[in-house]
């Protein structure tokens, strides 16, 4: 089981709580477990990754542990303790500012 | 009693403003998809209380909402907006050629006559179709088969922002696109050619009558009238008598003939309205003035009517798709400002009334009459 906290826009969209469970089939690299999330909750398809390329949104980000992955591999495996269950997946809104973000 | 629902699209959610007949009294709910910007939303002549709604973000993409309650839940369909097929490149700011990215859904049309059927134009310029409620898409390529390669986009965007169903022919529809031109089919959607004859781009294009490239901003039609196209144009207010095979301006007595919407009063075919903005460079009213314009003639002497509205002090501007009007006997008309108010005027023009203020910057507004 994985956990993943989705941001605020992302969690509403999909109607879910802030913080929810995945169970991913295989090796629970961080490609593994966003097709896991886009599975069950379909209506994120599109808003984290690309729907053709499933590359990351480029304002995307994936913590976990501690650690910056969007800039890894979809094939790294995440660190033990998200394996473990004890850290989650962060997916993140990067900041963002400047005068049309903040109006 | 017959109400009014006028639906607003704003960089920060959407709002939905209702009030029955008398148009006096309005509820305003909202933010709907708080946070997220709401470039339109539009219902479907064929069933009103079916509702489709275009929302992004910059962080997450693009969203398709649908409602089938009047607004009061949603449902999000499909968000997958692929090109047909390899879709090459248009030209890019430093003239290379480009290769075609979807960004954002502009603007939603449902079909006249199915509300499962409606069509999406997009960024980069391409026209998108759903027949099954806005769960899939289907680009109708054509489109860009009309000189799409040398398209190149403006400061704002390429986006296809108008999309005008021929009430009468089914066939035959009129897109236009910024930075772009107008465009018409006649058979669907399959294939489309340029209607730019008449346009002219002098300083903007190095061939001001070149068949594509010109900035049109908004176009409208009345019902009644599918030959007749009125256009405001980055400069310039044009119509057409022959559905745009030619076009002739009628700016006439304009303070500006700058500016984005275009509206046509819901029971005169001749009646037109415009907003004035000072320039392509000062995006506000002439003189601080906030005023809207109308013509009774089909162009050329031009009323301005400032009466409720802002006359000192006032540098808002009035985009593409924020003006709209209803279809009561005395013909409602509605806009909004990028400063978040929305006004109204119950008498086609003659007063108006601030219905909505304090709102985020208003990108779409859209009326309707509800049974």
């Amino acid at each position: 089981m994985i956990r993943v906290i989705l941001p605020t826009h992302l969690w509403r969209l999909a109607k879910v709580n802030r913080e929810i469970e995945l169970d991913v089939e295989g090796t629970p690299t961080l490609g593994a477990v966003l097709d896991a999330l886009e599975a069950k909750y379909p209506v994120l398809e599109g808003t984290i990754r690309d729907h053709g390329t499933k590359k990351r949104r480029p304002f995307i980000r994936f913590f976990a542990d501690g650690q910056d992955l969007s800039l890894e591999s979809p094939d790294v495996t995440l660190p033990a303790a998200v394996l473990a269950g004890q850290e989650p997946l962060r997916v993140v809104g990067a900041m963002a500012g400047g005068v049309k973000a903040g109006r | 009693m017959t109400g009014v629902r006028v639906l607003v699209g704003t960089h920060k959610g959407a709002f939905v403003l209702t009030a029955d007949g008398r148009r006096d009294n309005w509820e305003i709910t909202g933010p709907l998809f708080p946070g997220w910007e709401v470039y339109h939303l539009k219902g479907s002549p064929a069933d009103p209380n079916r509702i489709y709604a275009s929302q992004s973000t910059g962080w997450f993409g693009q969203v398709i909402q649908r409602s089938d309650n009047g607004g009061k839940t949603w449902e999000a369909v499909g968000n997958k907006f692929a090109y047909e097929g390899d879709p090459g490149t248009h030209i890019w700011y430093d003239g290379t050629p480009h290769p075609w990215e979807f960004k954002r859904v502009w603007h939603m049309e449902p079909s006249l006559h199915d509300p499962d059927t409606v069509y999406a134009g997009v960024e980069d310029a391409a026209l998108f179709r759903s027949t099954d409620g806005g769960h899939n898409w289907q680009e109708l390529p054509g489109l860009r088969a009309a000189k799409g390669h040398q398209w190149m986009p403006g400061a704002g965007g390429m986006c296809l922002h108008t999309i005008i169903q021929d009430p009468s022919d089914l066939n035959r529809m009129f897109v236009a696109i910024s930075s772009a031109g107008a465009f018409r089919t006649t058979d669907g959607g399959q294939t489309w050619r340029p209607i730019t004859h008449g346009l002219v781009a002098n300083g903007e294009l190095p061939d001001p009558t070149a068949e594509v490239g010109h900035c049109v901003h908004n176009m409208a039609m009345h019902p009644s009238r599918p030959n007749v196209l009125f256009m405001q144009k980055h400069w310039d207010v044009l119509r057409t008598d022959n559905a745009g095979d030619d076009w002739h301006e009628i700016s006439g007595n304009l303070p500006s003939d700058f500016g984005f919407p275009i509206a046509v009063h819901a029971h005169e075919p001749e009646t037109v309205y415009v907003v004035p903005i000072k320039s392509d460079s000062e995006h506000f009213p002439p003189e601080g003035k906030l005023r809207v314009y109308r013509s009774r003639a089909g162009g050329n002497q031009w009323e301005a009517l400032t009466n409720g509205l802002p006359q000192e002090n006032c540098y808002v501007n009035v985009l593409r798709d924020a003006m709209s009007t209803d279809t009561l006997d005395s013909c409602g008309i509605y806009f909004g400002t990028t400063d978040g108010q929305v006004y109204g005027s119950f008498d086609a023009g003659d007063h108006w009334t601030a219905i909505a203020e304090n709102l985020p910057a208003v990108y779409s507004v859209e009326a309707q009459v509800l049974p």
